[in-house]
């Protein structure tokens, strides 16, 4: 992207995410009742997060075998409740050990 | 009034003790960030920018994606939408918790600290919520963001390739830290979670699927699987949970 179209990119960005945080709190007076569009929204997350991890998080590392102890020690840790801040540290860590010694 | 003033004031500086942590982690997060920005194209300047005013890792983070891969500012909008409609869900959970006198001025300023984070902390307190608790996290959690980033698009440069190539692993790491507890409470995200990372595999993989770009590839994955599961598992009002 240009230089100048990434200056657009920075503001296009800033404005949709604060309208999405925005509008709920000031048009909202009532709670969304609708089954289908609380399910919606509660399982947006989850898909959007996995989609953007699984393969890239992989593929992206320096090697195949680095990217999948990475992944794979932030899972285990993750399921073993381990903080949001120490998975992440951790699953860093382990990138770097694996590219170290192999 | 007198009283009024000092409630706000502890309300904040109880919400700024309670950010500490999370200004903490996101330093460390976003300094992944900065490294990842300039590796976009982006300067030390445009990622600080991008950083203080977004406020949030996973959509910044595509929306490097949308910008590296030279997609159209439409894409980058849908992009965000998407990504971040989870803000969505908690905007209009934080909405229930305010008073309904809260005067619209804070509704306008509260949507600046809409996080997952902040958003966690915030929902948990009892009773209605003050909007001063959620500045106090916010104006200490927000530095963390922006200035994690800045250290990060500055030192990337210096750094040696295999901290930074590490550190790219730490983004990723939070978000399995987001995903892994909740599906492992509740089959049914972790369904949706099985469901779009094999779509996503099968996108990445497939000869004419991996032609579309990393934006579109997570938009379609993201309705596709939770409009799947929106579709079989309806959630009524009472069962609602908010990850964090």
């Amino acid at each position: 992207m240009e230089a100048d179209s990434i200056w657009l990119a920075i503001a296009v960005m800033a404005g949709v995410t604060y309208a999405i945080r925005m509008l709920p709190l000031v048009i909202l007076k009532r709670e969304i009742r609708q089954p289908n569009v609380r399910a919606f929204l509660y399982y947006v997350p989850y898909a959007t997060l996995t989609a953007m991890t699984i393969p890239a998080a992989i593929v992206e590392a320096p090697t195949l075998i680095s990217g999948l102890s990475g992944v794979f020690i932030a899972i285990l840790l993750a399921f073993w409740r381990v903080s949001l801040v120490l998975v992440a540290a951790i699953a860093s860590f382990t990138v770097w050990i694996v590219e170290a010694f192999l | 009034m007198r009283f009024c003033v000092l409630r706000n004031l502890r309300s904040f500086l109880h919400g700024m003790y309670a950010g500490i942590p999370i200004g903490l982690g996101y330093f460390a997060v976003s300094f992944a960030f900065g490294i990842q920005a300039r590796a976009a194209g982006l300067s030390a300047v445009q990622a600080f920018l991008l950083s203080g005013t977004n406020l949030t890792s996973a959509g910044q983070f595509a929306g490097l994606a949308v910008i590296q891969s030279a997609g159209s500012l439409a894409t980058l909008a849908l992009t965000q939408v998407v990504i971040n409609l989870r803000y969505c869900l908690m905007s209009c959970a934080l909405s229930q918790k305010l008073s309904a006198e809260t005067p619209f001025a804070h509704r306008f300023l509260m949507a600046c600290g809409v996080t997952d984070e902040i958003f966690g902390v915030s929902i948990s307190v009892r009773g209605y919520l003050s909007p001063y608790y959620l500045y106090g996290q916010t104006v200490v959690a927000w530095p963390g963001w922006a200035f994690g980033t800045l250290s990060g698009a500055l030192a990337g440069n210096i750094l040696p390739s295999s901290i930074t190539a590490a550190l790219g692993m730490a983004l990723y790491g939070m978000f399995v830290a987001i995903v892994v507890p909740a599906a492992r409470e509740d089959r049914k995200v972790l369904s949706v979670v099985f469901a779009a990372a094999l779509l996503s595999m099968l996108f990445w993989y497939c000869p004419i699927l991996s032609s579309i770009s990393p934006g579109t590839r997570i938009i379609l994955v993201t309705f596709l699987t939770a409009g799947t599961a929106a579709f079989c598992y309806p959630m009524p009002s009472a069962e609602v949970r908010h990850g964090s």
